[in-house]
């Protein structure tokens, strides 16, 4: 930047003005990135650590009292390792039944057309939607899923009323709902790959897993973190499917932490609590991201 | 070229295992070929050293290739098999290819109606046409990356026609290059060789070379993005030449380069083709590639074969007004005349202008009278009292020619060729003379009949 090019020399003395007038331009951007963003976020922290009444609307700095309740909270430690079990369970399969569906509708066509569309179409649906057409596949007695199992001579499961399936259930559904924009973004990437190359491969004696390994997923390596890193963020966050389908149960075992978030903040107006879980989230989802964009410098750097 | 690996290295391999029978034996020919248009150059070889060599024996071979007088050649595979050691491989290295009765259809499409052709071991057949003659389909077919439609494919006499493309022991230069964006170029290069386990050493060993020949050896750890083009389109080359094919396709290799690099790319083909000895065929839509390179051309318009033949053949007797039209720059001159009654000599014909021209061209019988007189600009001078009279629009001075560019009387226009030093200018009235034993006439089916 501060080597001499033409246009600067010949603007001379002028230029150190203008450079300032220059920030005009990213002002608006600054402005609403502060007000929105920043602030907000500061003041998220802030909140952390006061103990607030909202009724009296009194505040009292308590340190990192909230965060040692949150610490001491057998459904907080809970809705943790539910949040992370969730994403766990949920983001490799975005990843890898998006690829997989994306390579086999990666063809011309009206049947690969017509079905691009039915698995991207469920993406536009609204989440009480969704829910409501799965809570009527997993009711009991009268369910899509009852009755199939009935039809086959098997005892029905409701998974939305066991602790052990309710948010792999809620998994299923979330997955079902949204496996849409992995599979365009993983096509969108795929035809980006010269068909050439795969002649090329061809003429090299390359089978199709080897193909794939050496060639396909080296092209799209960086679609791949894409996915991997928009899943993690968007999964951390679960909320809606899980409170309108469990609410939390059976005995918080699908509780996650934005739905104990609202929980907290908005049903019992403990704010200041509900602060440091939020503060909690945001760190694990940094922490998430950050790892994948490590491990995707290590494999770059090999 | 003449400090090339395979020709130092060779003679100390005599006694390898017969599994690398296939690359000793290349490199053996290609030394003894050397040797002999080289002689002051190995003089410090023992003479014996040669003559140990077991496939000396095919020494008139590699010095029929090296003087490329394909005519002459016997049938070369199968005495290559019937020569090897027990272990010999059962896809004879150089082999010729047939095409018989090959169709290539898109639906309602015919892009290829019917097309034969042999090509003997050891040639380097050009297809030239226009674009969407089905030139490059047929090389793909070839290849077997498009299936075909009816017909046959036979490479070293082995049927292919339906093999998968990494069972037909060809290989493939593409236009784009094609190469692997994720691997370097040594891993790009060995790729085909790992894939049907070529052992480790072997695959170094034919890496290094490929890589000396096309002075590589500095990009191999580099990836294809940290290439120029001219690079690029080496290493796909390179990779090519490790697989020891029967044949190499080519795939109009040189379009993606500039002017330069593309005449010079042109060269070391050649001389790859000279070193190798390998069949290969080269898809283009340029005629100095195909001028330069090819043993035969095969000039192709919809789907056909115009001519096949020498190069200088195609030049000289084209056999129709097409291939008279597609080969030689600047373009043939085409002319519209009416025949005149036959008497002892050539043909004669009265150009449009009114002027009368006795032809060398051998009379023929011939319906109706109308026939375009093909005429090349080398062939057409300015003369005082010549046939044809116009004004100069442009002159190119070339400097080793002068090219002038005549609007003649009746409206049509016709490059000739003036002397070097030529004073013609711009704007001036000009008189054109042909040279008789110059000229092609083309019926109205648009068949050639030539002075000569």
């Amino acid at each position: 930047m501060a080597s001499p090019n033409p246009v600067k020399a010949t603007r001379g003395a002028g230029a150190a003005l203008s450079h300032w007038g220059n920030a005009l331009f990213v002002l608006p951007y600054l402005v609403a990135f502060t007000a929105f963003l920043v602030v907000p976020v500061v003041r998220g922290a802030w909140l952390s650590l006061n103990e607030i009444d909202l009724l009296s609307n009194e505040s009292e700095f308590v340190g990192f009292t909230n965060y040692i309740n949150l610490l001491q909270d057998p459904i907080f430690r809970g809705a943790v390792f539910n949040t992370l079990y969730f994403v766990v369970l949920s983001t490799p399969v975005f990843v890898a039944l998006g690829l997989g569906l994306a390579l086999a509708l990666n063809r011309p066509g009206k049947t690969g057309a017509a079905l691009r569309a039915i698995f991207f179409g469920s993406s536009v649906l609204s989440v009480t939607i969704v829910t409501l057409v799965w809570r009527l596949v997993f009711m009991p007695e009268r369910g899509l899923l009852a009755n199939l199992m009935n039809g086959v001579g098997l005892t029905p499961i409701t998974p939305l009323t066991s602790e052990t399936l309710a948010l792999p259930a809620v998994a299923l559904v979330t997955v079902w709902w949204i496996i849409g924009l992995p599979m365009m973004l993983f096509l969108a990437a795929l035809q980006q790959i010269p068909q050439e190359v795969y002649e090329a491969a061809a003429m090299d004696n390359a089978s199709r897993w080897r193909t794939f390994t050496a060639i396909t997923l080296p092209a799209i390596a960086r679609t791949v973190a894409l996915v991997a890193v928009i899943e993690v963020i968007l999964q951390f966050q679960i909320f809606g499917q899980v409170q309108l389908m469990t609410n939390g149960g059976p005995n918080n075992a699908s509780r996650p932490l934005v739905l104990f978030i609202y929980e907290a903040g908005f049903r019992q107006w403990a704010l200041g609590l509900s602060a440091a879980a939020a503060q909690v989230l945001f760190a694990m989802m940094l922490i998430g991201v950050a790892v994948q964009a490590w491990i995707g410098q290590q494999r770059d750097g090999a | 070229m003449e400090k090339h690996p395979f020709q130092l290295r060779s003679h100390k391999n005599t006694a390898a295992p017969p599994t690398v029978f296939k690359a000793r034996h290349r490199r053996v020919k290609v030394a003894v070929a050397s040797v002999i248009r080289q002689p002051a150059r190995h003089g410090a070889t023992p003479p014996s050293a040669q003559t140990r060599i077991p496939i000396r024996k095919f020494r008139p071979y590699d010095v029929f290739h090296n003087m490329n007088s394909i005519e002459t050649a016997p049938a070369r595979s199968p005495a290559l098999r019937a020569d090897g050691p027990g272990a010999a491989p059962p896809a004879a290295k150089v082999a010729g290819i047939e095409l018989r009765h090959v169709a290539k259809r898109y639906g309602a499409v015919e892009v290829i109606p019917d097309f034969s052709l042999v090509i003997e071991p050891g040639e380097f057949v050009v297809l030239l046409g226009p674009s969407g003659c089905g030139k490059s389909t047929l090389l793909r077919m070839l290849a077997g990356l498009e299936p075909v439609t009816s017909g046959e494919i036979r490479l070293g006499g082995r049927e292919v026609t339906h093999l998968a493309p990494g069972q037909r022991d060809v290989a493939m230069v593409f236009q784009q290059y094609a190469l692997y964006p994720h691997m370097s170029v040594r891993e790009n290069m060995s790729f085909g060789l790992r894939n049907v386990n070529v052992p480790a050493a072997e695959i170094t060993r034919r890496v290094a070379h490929a890589a000396q020949m096309l002075e590589l050896e500095a990009l191999l750890e580099r990836r294809p993005a940290q290439l120029s083009g001219g690079q690029r389109q080496r290493v796909a080359i390179g990779r090519a030449v490790v697989k020891e094919p029967a044949a190499f396709l080519f795939d109009e290799p040189l379009s993606n380069l500039d002017a330069t690099l593309r005449a010079r790319t042109r060269v070391e083909l050649a001389r790859l083709h000279k070193r190798l000895g390998a069949t290969m065929v080269f898809v283009t839509h340029d005629q100095i590639e195909a001028m330069t390179l090819a043993t035969r051309i095969a000039v192709m318009s919809q789907g056909r074969i115009e001519q096949l033949a020498a190069p200088m053949e195609i030049y000289h007797r084209p056999a129709t007004r097409f291939v008279a039209g597609f080969v030689g720059s600047p373009a043939m001159n085409f002319l519209p005349v009416t025949r005149l009654p036959d008497d002892a000599g050539g043909v004669g014909v009265r150009l449009s202008g009114g002027a009368v021209l006795r032809t060398n061209v051998p009379a023929w019988p011939s319906i109706g009278g109308e026939l375009t007189l093909g005429v090349r600009p080398e062939a057409l001078q300015p003369q005082a009292q010549g046939e044809l009279s116009g004004r100069a629009e442009v002159v190119e001075r070339l400097g080793e020619r002068t090219l002038v560019h005549v609007l003649l009387d009746d409206g049509s226009l016709v490059v000739a060729e003036a002397q070097r030093d030529s004073t013609v200018s711009a704007g001036e009235a000009i008189q054109l003379q042909i040279s008789p034993r110059h000229v092609h006439l083309f019926d109205a089916a648009g068949t050639a009949h030539h002075a000569s």
